[in-house]
């Protein structure tokens, strides 16, 4: 038996889809073109192979995906991992709460804010810009958003520009999209421990 | 940029920098939304469907404007857009319940949810469809709410 994983958590589980994945022997040529199986790169997460289903959307998303985490300039990398993480505690969203608080943690060499997130929740002591930018994805993540001009304000004068409040949206608003496939497609499991 | 993002937060024609400068995002947002509104491998979803359950989420979000133009292309469905509407006319319900469910409380759905609408002999395909529709939306939907408060913050 597989356990599922209800809490929140840095260790990354494994992602079990509830629907099947696109089997690669039966695939289509446009999804092994979305896929972009090689003979040299045949190994494809069985998430990717869920959302092969909708080869239209796949071929749009993971670009979008990888503009809005990865391109230079505006907010820090590791602020829109924050931004990421609020957006999947919003959702319990378990698996994507653990990829980007590891990557939170990775790329400031420091586990403190996301130890304090998952030990005390939404509330937990953050310094005033991390508190803005979370508080801010958290109320742009509720349904509908709950961010105002109160939350706008915080992030001006925690001292955020423009860009970074743009990269800040973006990252955010991009979880209200990843959580409601990873989390409602699939569920974060602990594979079976090998007996003997 | 003609994109429905900006021009629902009326950014459509004096962006300012930062946005000029993430350009390619909103470029790549808006074939995005043509790929889940318009796709031509829509499969049990007809365009007119997908324009519709558009309509309802842009409701469900309180934007009415957006849910307007949204229903404009809707056609027959164009009920369904009003949350009031369980789908039962259409033999809908229960893909309008599941839809209801990821867009507005996302947190509480659980494997329960995928298995009523395999039950209900909807294709694993055509359920991956539903959720990329359903969470293009919860993602544009907030990125307007987000950008007109950027927009008044530094008005």
């Amino acid at each position: 038996m597989t356990e599922v994983i209800t809490k929140f958590t840095r260790t990354v589980p494994h992602w079990q889809p509830r629907v099947k994945p696109v089997d690669l022997k039966d695939a289509s040529a446009d999804q092994l073109a979305a896929l972009q199986v090689t003979p040299s790169n045949t190994k494809i997460s069985e998430y990717v192979l869920t959302l092969a289903h909708d080869v239209e959307s796949l071929q749009v998303r993971s670009p979008l995906f990888n503009a809005i985490m990865y391109d230079r300039g505006g907010m820090s990398r590791a602020e829109r991992e924050l931004g990421a993480l609020a957006a999947s505690m919003v959702n319990h969203c378990i698996y994507c709460a653990a990829v980007h608080a590891a990557r939170h943690a990775d790329l400031e060499k420091s586990t403190d804010v996301t130890d304090k997130l998952f030990r005390d929740g939404a509330q937990a002591e953050l310094d005033p810009r991390d508190r803005a930018i979370f508080d801010f994805a958290v109320a742009l993540s509720e349904t509908p958003s709950q961010a105002g001009p109160q939350h706008m304000a915080a992030l001006i004068s925690a001292g955020l520009d423009e860009a970074e409040i743009l990269d800040l949206i973006l990252s955010s608003a991009l979880f209200g999209w990843a959580n409601r496939l990873m989390h409602v497609l699939g569920e974060p499991v602990r594979p079976p421990k090998t007996v003997g | 940029m003609n994109t429905t993002a900006l021009k629902s937060a009326g950014l459509g024609n004096a962006p300012g920098d930062a946005v000029e400068g993430r350009a390619k995002i909103f470029k790549m947002t808006q074939a995005a939304e043509e790929a889940v509104l318009r796709p031509q491998d829509y499969g049990r979803w007809s365009h007119e469907l997908r324009a519709a359950f558009a309509a309802r989420i842009a409701l469900q979000y309180d934007e009415r404007a957006l849910s307007d133009q949204y229903a404009a292309s809707a056609g027959a469905f164009a009920s369904l857009a009003e949350p009031s509407q369980d789908g039962a006319d259409d033999g809908l319900e229960t893909v309008v319940a599941f839809m209801d469910k990821v867009a507005t409380d996302t947190r509480n759905v659980t494997a329960a949810d995928i298995a009523g609408l395999q039950a209900a002999g909807i294709s694993d395909a055509d359920i991956v469809r539903l959720c990329e529709l359903n969470a293009f939306l919860a993602y544009q939907l907030r990125v307007i709410a987000g950008l007109r408060l950027m927009k008044d913050g530094y008005a």
